[in-house]
């Protein structure tokens, strides 16, 4: 059975070669200790799965203090000169590749989950659309270095370039979830739940649901990802309020809620992935750069969310 | 009450712009510490997430794919196509792919977009090309907000679509936590739900984009 073992292990080679390559890097100010970094990224992929769990979690503390203490650089990698002319030359055919990945991902996803093979299941039906984009990557890949003749040892340097642009960002969505870990085992999200419920007023049906909508927001912001603040907002204030004591519609509570959450996840650098990420990616000079354009948004958003779940929720 | 003390590490650290992943790896600390775990087992719980969410991070297999792209200039040809269009402004192509974004996630199709496949190598660069054709020379600053709208895009089309799909997570943790309080809901009552906010979504987004395109030409005069 395929599982996710074989994508740890593609992307425990692939930041191995970039370690090496880092080290043997002489452009790259900060060589030894960027390739460090790649290396403990690369050695959780390879091995992190028979690794003591404390050892794991050094890693990750390793990996955020060379990080923290800014020992992470960039190499010089000079793209060539003819890019519009190249650009020109291979026309629309250069979004090929492009395309492969999510039309593999789609494919994959709706046809190989219940393929069997002598009784096994071809992939793990839990993880088939992650491991139909492996294979979405992996072809694209193999495609693109044919159709521009290019050597494995250019597609690495490639891949590194962008790597390196998105620095110690590349890590964060991962550590925060093992940071949600923690506070889910310290009971953070309760705490904060029966705060919610011990101060803010709740005594109408409006005030019940302007406090859910926007400690759905809030507490998003806080945890960085709605379904951590979900199941806390609605058992305090959602279910026995909204629902319990003023009647309200439980399937527009939930959605409503939900997408109040979302609004949350859009202000926030704890949603990494989705803010801090693209800021590395574009390189944008301000890290904050994607919140504050999603700010406006946001907020008018929630705005909304809160009228629409008022007008709504006690009319159904 | 001690174990905020880690998410007020988190709110501080953000606000005098620490390093995240430092400010991840004290606050897991700080929380599990006060939490009643001694630093040992603190490490062991985040060691333990951290491994299990390896899979978050295997999205970087892309980058030797997008990296050759760019290689060969597909974000000159994309800004190439853009530029042919003499309607196209960097707020209306952002308009389209925010339908686009929606639309595609509210039938599941959530990994079509994305930052590293979509937002860097294609609509990005579009975006700034539609706004240079119009405009002329655009400056950093500049340069920034428009790439800034487009990652913004990318994500409010996802969230404000994806939630319009039956069978994805959030409908499904929605509908099991209902479920585990005596409530049976049906995924599509909470789909049809999500519809309103999709609506509204676009309507405010959309605008604000559109105001973007005012706005470059104010910087630029013209």
């Amino acid at each position: 059975m395929i599982g996710l073992d074989v994508l740890y292990v593609l992307a425990g080679l692939l930041f191995a070669v970039f370690a090496v390559a880092t080290v043997l890097d002489r452009t790259n100010p900060k060589r030894f200790t960027s390739a460090l970094f790649w290396a403990l990224f690369a050695t959780s992929f390879l091995v992190g799965s028979y690794l003591p769990d404390v050892v794991n979690g050094g890693i990750l503390v390793a990996m955020a203090l060379v990080a923290g203490f800014n020992l992470m650089g960039k190499g010089d990698h000079p793209q060539p000169v003819d890019k519009p002319q190249r650009a020109e030359r291979w026309g629309n055919r250069l979004f090929i590749p492009a395309l492969i990945p999510p039309v593999v991902t789609l494919l994959g996803t709706l046809t190989l989950k219940g393929v069997e093979i002598g009784g096994q299941p071809l992939v793990d039906p839990k993880q088939v659309t992650l491991i139909s984009l492996g294979a979405g990557i992996v072809l694209a890949t193999t495609v693109a270095l044919v159709m521009f003749r290019a050597s494995p040892v250019t597609a690495t340097r490639e891949g590194r370039r962008l790597m390196e642009s998105v620095g110690w960002a590349g890590l964060l969505p991962q550590a925060l979830a093992a940071l949600g870990a923690v506070f889910a085992v310290a009971h953070v999200g309760d705490v904060i739940g029966d705060l919610a419920t011990t101060w803010l007023p709740l005594g109408t049906p409006l005030a019940a649901v302007v406090a859910y909508t926007l400690g759905m927001a809030l507490f998003t912001a806080i945890m960085g990802n709605a379904f951590a603040a979900f199941p806390v907002m609605t058992a305090a204030i959602g279910l026995p309020i909204i629902v319990g004591r003023f009647g309200g519609d439980p399937a527009i509570m939930g959605a409503i809620g939900m997408l109040s959450g979302f609004c949350g996840t859009l202000t926030t650098p704890m949603a990494a992935n989705f803010n801090i990420v693209p800021a590395a990616l574009l390189e944008l000079s301000d890290r904050y750069g994607v919140i504050k354009a999603q700010l406006p948004t946001a907020l008018m958003l929630l705005l909304a969310n809160t009228v629409l779940m008022y007008v709504l929720v006690y009319r159904f | 009450m001690w174990v905020l003390l880690g998410v007020a590490v988190v709110v501080v650290g953000f606000a005098a712009r620490l390093n995240p992943l430092l400010i991840v790896a004290t606050a897991a600390v700080v929380t599990g510490i006060a939490g009643g775990l001694d630093v040992v087992a603190t490490l062991g719980v985040l060691g333990k997430a951290f491994r299990d969410n390896r899979y978050i991070s295997v999205v970087w297999l892309i980058l030797p794919l997008i990296g050759l792209l760019e290689r060969e200039g597909l974000q000159e040809r994309a800004k190439a196509l853009i530029g042919r269009l003499r309607e196209a402004t960097a707020g209306r192509l952002l308009v389209i792919y925010l339908l686009i974004r929606q639309l595609a996630a509210a039938v599941g199709l959530t990994s079509l977009g994305g930052h590293a496949q979509m937002v860097r190598p294609l609509i990005a660069p579009m975006a700034e090309a539609a706004a240079e054709t119009r405009h002329g020379d655009l400056s950093q600053p500049v340069r920034d907000r428009i790439k800034a709208m487009a990652a913004a895009t990318d994500n409010i089309g996802l969230f404000f679509g994806e939630d319009i799909f039956i069978a994805i997570a959030s409908i499904l943790l929605i509908k099991g936590f209902l479920e585990e309080n005596g409530i049976i809901v049906e995924p599509l009552a909470l789909s049809m739900w999500a519809i309103p906010t999709a609506i509204v979504a676009f309507v405010i987004h959309g605008a604000r984009l559109l105001l973007l395109d005012r706005q470059l030409g104010k910087a630029s005069g013209r």
